[in-house]
């Protein structure tokens, strides 16, 4: 049956760690749109959830950085940090290794990709789960896009990606969804934590949600740097949905900017052609 | 300098528990399988969260070491900002870039 759902939401740990010091009518409006996403991710009866995430040095380091790695395993675990600093308890959380082989086998016909059979999430992922299956039920295939460590993966090479993935997908007999998630512009766990350009934010979801490949793979890491901050790497994540999901347009479901929680609260889907 | 090696010890202590407790408990026989200055040792002796920052420690790794160091979040953000003042401009690593 392949790809049944594709979308995107922010992942910042202040989303759940700081929840209490962010106004609550926008926080409210965040979490009810989380909520949206949830249904019609369950609506779309999925078998497993693959999260393409923009990790932050909790499994990869510069000792040995993949482009792109996918987990494959039946079990992870999670969160990684201080389930009391992120606001979410440390569970485990069910894979699905076969599947992942599958996928893993066809997507490297097209990308060089590394496979980890041993993963502990971070806030990247625990975040989205937490609010998109929170009995961890759902069958989870993590995915990693280097964001965090220069060089790091071209946006050609994501786009691309997500396009082989929807590929491994298309091959499957399972209902497979696909969430990315990742900053657009912010500056987190620096001095300049809660600087938004929303102007910048509004410009790249146009062209996700219109799908605008030459534009989405144009942005320079140097642009990307001093417009949107280190936080601003994490668009590789969207631009593999936007791969994965080619010719298809999207919808912005909640874009925010939210300070304490250092970004520009975004959840936005894809529809699937 | 081995920003390297300083972000590779944080880096393991943030997620290896077997790792944290050597270096809580047992700081100078894990460091030394390091490879850092004085300088190094000291600001992680010291959980200086202002110099590591402007050494170049990531803020995805640093944030983790303020927090087990019992820094609240401002408190945290804070420490970096005096890190600034009394050390000057990040020295290395991501936020010293200069692009070509
Ligand atoms: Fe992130």
């Amino acid at each position: 049956m392949s790809l049944v759902f594709a979308g995107v939401c922010s992942h910042g740990p202040g989303i759940t760690g700081r929840a209490d010091r962010a106004d609550a009518t926008v926080r409210d409006a965040l979490y009810a749109s989380f909520d949206r996403l949830r249904s019609a991710l369950e609506a779309s009866r999925p078998d497993v959830l693959i999260v393409v995430a923009a990790e932050h040095f909790a499994n990869f380091f510069m000792d040995n950085m993949p482009a792109f790695c996918m987990g494959m395993s039946d079990t992870y675990v999670g969160p990684i940090e201080d389930p009391q600093w992120l606001g979410i308890p440390r569970v485990e959380i069910p894979g699905n290794a076969a599947l992942s082989l599958q996928l893993i086998e066809s997507v490297m016909t097209d990308i060089d990709l590394a496979y980890a059979q041993e993963w502990k999430f971070d806030h990247g992922i625990m975040v989205p789960l937490h609010f998109l299956t929170p009995e961890y039920t759902l069958p989870i295939i993590p995915v990693n896009i280097n964001c965090q460590g220069p060089p790091l993966t071209p946006l050609t090479r994501c786009y691309d990606f997500g396009r082989a993935l929807r590929r491994a997908c298309e091959e499957r007999a399972e209902r497979i969804a696909i969430i990315g998630t990742g900053g657009i512009s912010h500056w987190p766990a620096t001095p300049d934590s809660g600087k938004i350009n929303e102007q910048w934010d509004r410009e790249f979801l146009n062209h996700f949600v219109n799908n605008r490949r030459d534009a989405l793979v144009a942005y320079t890491d140097e642009e990307i740097y001093r417009e949107a901050g280190q936080g601003g790497f994490e668009i590789r994540t969207f631009v593999a949905i936007a791969g994965a999901t080619e010719h298809s347009r999207g919808e912005i479901w909640f874009y925010e900017p939210i300070p304490i929680f250092a970004v520009g609260a975004t959840i936005a889907v894809m529809s699937i052609s | 300098m081995s920003l390297y090696y300083v972000q590779k010890l944080l880096y393991q202590i943030n997620r290896d528990e077997y790792a944290l407790a050597r270096f809580n408990e047992n700081f100078d026989s894990f460091l030394a399988e390091y490879r850092l200055t004085e300088e190094e040792i000291l600001a992680l002796r010291n959980a200086d969260i202002g110099l590591l920052y402007v050494m170049g420690v990531n803020g995805q790794i640093l944030m983790h070491f303020a927090a087990m160091s019992s820094f609240a979040w401002d408190a945290y953000l804070d420490a970096m900002r005096e890190g600034i003042r009394k050390h000057g401009p990040v020295r290395a690593g991501l936020y010293a870039t200069v692009w070509s």
